[in-house]
């Protein structure tokens, strides 16, 4: 095998990599702060490729030309974003929020109801086939010569998911929002003691998460093309394997994670063929969990009795 | 005061009128109450011969195998994703067993008794090295796992016959005659019989679940799950206990696949263990309220008999009474069937966190934790 299929691999598993980063950033920041395995995450992100589907349809931005189609995509980040950032504070709201202090498996079955009731939404707004989603976007190849393929698509996914992490970084980093989500993150009691306001906190959290999901259905729908009302459960799972992989409630580690996923999900896809990702991908992330328990960037955890 | 008693506060009245006595052992033993007047139904419902016998022996299936998970999820507290996997286990070993297209052609006990066994081993194999995870870890692997079984017993088709899966899988006592009946093809024509093999199946795993939920074990099972660090200072082995649950769920999880592919006499395709699977199971134990024999039955019977028996009646009913002439989505049962499902696991949460029949220990502690 020639260097350049490796090399090219490589570059489609980065690009894969970082959309399921983006859908990770959305389990783990929503972990870290209330430890909740959001179950219904991957279903909100495949709402937000139905509403992305419904306005290409409705704005007939297939006929634009590039300069407008660039200014419609994003349009649709941010609609999307907005969308299922908005959905996703209303869930937490009506429905976890009332859970804060009950046992802790049951915010993850309302979760998982939720995710239910999402996929049955889905259904009825896009049908039970898969549709494809218009390609915006056209997947000429950039690089000069044959070699190497890197097309406009793979650009739109880096135009998008890395200023969207940089954004992500500085605002928890940086801004006293973010240092409120840390100081929650570590201990909501404290928190609350510092006159840290928590459950708009938790908010924050969820709206954050949700735009960010928001904004990678948008990316699913111009870079995969096909969307359907089932597609949230195996991006969910690949997402969720890259938060935990990374360490979760660890934003750089979701980011790894989805990267470390995206390639190995391209490399095995090249050497061991297709059928068998699935069990390669969660294969790693057995043997990965079985050494390293709290995952590649998560920090180790003492217990006390 | 021990546990026992605790547990048991009426021993003391045996000498009391009849009528109280048997409705204290009722309040205690409806569930065994329950499986008994499902064991007479057959005689009275004549539709169990029908459509409706295997529909609802697949229920009784699904509660040896939510049992099953009671015991790692409820009595032990360790969070399980992958249950399906066991299943699809036990019944692909059973499969392999027995079909007339593989070498052994074994009959139907000794085939389940060894792929009981090949499973409880397996699940052993994957608890040995995860014992030191930790809650939603310890899920996340459980998970991985699934659906590397699933993809391999997909993809492995020279053994488990990939999508197609195996077939035909011979019924219990096939070929063995009775006073000049074949009872093999009684169980293939009546499904009262493997309705009455999956109950009286149920009732053995009900009956010796109780047990031993009071016994050491059972007790040392509880302390883990409250406590592990505690408990390990009393002197009691955290992984040893752990490992047993995870085999004895495993176990379970392996005799309900073996049923499971009896019944149909097919194994399905590798798609029907899959993590969708896991997580009906696991939303009944949770819904029934963890930790409870009771508890979980009751979950079972509302979610997999919404799904197996209500769905598929409720849709001929819809299509008979001609409300949806145009076959629109939006007018049949099935169309609506997510997101019925997610209101009542969003509902029961939301109304009662403990689930809807709380062992009397979880619902103690849970208004321990509120005071």
């Amino acid at each position: 095998m020639s260097t350049e299929i490796l090399l090219q691999q490589c570059l489609i598993g980065l690009a894969n990599g970082a959309l399921i980063a983006l859908v990770a950033l959305g389990y783990t920041m929503v972990y870290g702060i209330v430890r909740l395995i959001n179950f219904a995450h991957g279903d909100l992100v495949m709402l937000g490729a139905c509403l992305a589907l419904s306005l290409v349809e409705f704005s007939g931005l297939t006929a634009a030309g590039p300069v407008t189609t660039w200014i419609g995509i994003a349009g649709l980040v941010l609609a999307c974003g907005l969308f299922c950032g908005s959905l996703n504070v209303l869930v937490d709201r009506v429905v976890y929020r009332p859970l804060r202090g009950a046992p802790k498996l049951a915010p993850l079955v309302s979760a998982i109801g939720v995710s239910f009731i999402f996929m049955n939404v889905g259904l009825f707004w896009i049908g039970p086939a898969d549709r494809s989603f218009p390609p915006l976007v056209p997947a000429t190849n950039l690089l000069a010569g044959d070699r190497l393929q890197f097309t406009a698509r793979d650009l739109l996914v880096v135009a998008i998911v890395v200023p969207l992490m940089v954004a992500l970084t500085v605002l928890v980093r940086a801004t006293p929002l973010g240092r409120a989500m840390r100081a929650v993150a570590q201990d909501p009691v404290a928190a609350t003691l510092m006159g840290v306001d928590v459950e708009r906190v938790i908010a924050a959290t969820f709206f954050l998460g949700g735009f960010l999901g928001g904004a990678a259905s948008v990316v699913h729908g111009l870079t995969i093309t096909t969307i359907g009302f089932q597609m949230g459960f195996l991006n969910g799972l690949y997402a969720f394997t890259a938060a935990v992989l990374g360490g979760i409630g660890s934003v750089p580690g979701a980011v790894v994670g989805g990267l470390v996923i995206g390639l190995v999900r391209a490399l095995s896809s090249l050497l061991v063929g297709e059928r068998w990702t699935g069990a390669v991908v969660f294969g790693i992330l057995i043997v990965i969990l079985v050494f390293r328990p709290e995952g590649l960037l998560g920090r180790r955890t003492v217990d006390k009795v | 005061m021990s546990e026992r008693d605790a547990e048991r506060p009426v021993r003391g009245r045996r000498s009391g009128p009849f009528w109280p006595r048997t409705r204290t052992w009722l309040r205690r033993h409806w569930d065994l109450a329950a499986l008994a007047l499902l064991a007479m139904a057959p005689a009275v419902v004549p539709a169990l011969g029908g459509a409706l016998g295997g529909q609802v022996t697949i229920v009784f299936i699904s509660c040896i195998l939510a049992l099953g998970l009671n015991v790692m999820v409820g009595s032990t507290g360790l969070v399980h994703l992958g249950i399906a996997a066991f299943f699809g286990i036990g019944a692909f070993c059973h499969a392999i067993l027995t079909v007339p297209t593989e070498p052994f052609r074994w009959s139907f006990l000794p085939a389940a008794a060894l792929s009981v066994l090949i499973t409880a081993g397996v699940g052993l194999a994957l608890g040995a090295p995860t014992l030191r995870l930790r809650g939603d870890y310890l899920a996340i692997v459980t998970l991985g796992f699934g659906e590397v079984v699933k993809v391999s017993l997909r993809n492995l088709e020279q053994i488990t016959g990939g999508m197609k899966g195996l077939n035909p899988v011979p019924p219990p006592a096939a070929g063995l005659r009775l006073g000049g009946v074949d009872l093999g093809m009684q169980f293939a024509v009546d499904p009262r019989w493997f309705y009455a093999l999956a109950l009286g199946v149920l009732a053995v795993v009900v009956v010796a679940l109780r047990r031993l939920e009071r016994s050491r074990l059972g007790r040392a099972w509880m302390a883990v799950r409250e406590d592990e660090l505690a408990a390990a200072a009393t002197g009691i082995s955290a992984s040893r206990v752990k490992l047993s649950a995870f085999a004895l769920s495993s176990a379970l999880a392996g005799l309900a696949g073996c049923l499971y592919a009896a019944c149909l006499s097919t194994t399905a395709d590798p798609n029907a263990y899959d993590f969708n699977r896991s997580v009906m199971v696991l939303c009944a134990v949770i819904l029934g309220g963890l930790g409870s024999i009771p508890g979980t039955l009751l979950g079972v019977a509302l979610l997999v008999g919404f799904d197996t028996v209500l769905a598929p009646w409720a849709d001929a009913a819809i299509q008979q009474s001609g409300i949806n002439p145009g076959g629109s989505m939006l007018l049949s049962f099935s169309g609506w069937r997510l997101a019925l499902f997610g209101f009542v696991l969003v509902l029961v949460m939301r109304l009662k966190p403990a689930g809807l029949m709380p062992s009397r220990r979880m619902a103690a502690e849970l208004r321990e934790a509120r005071a």
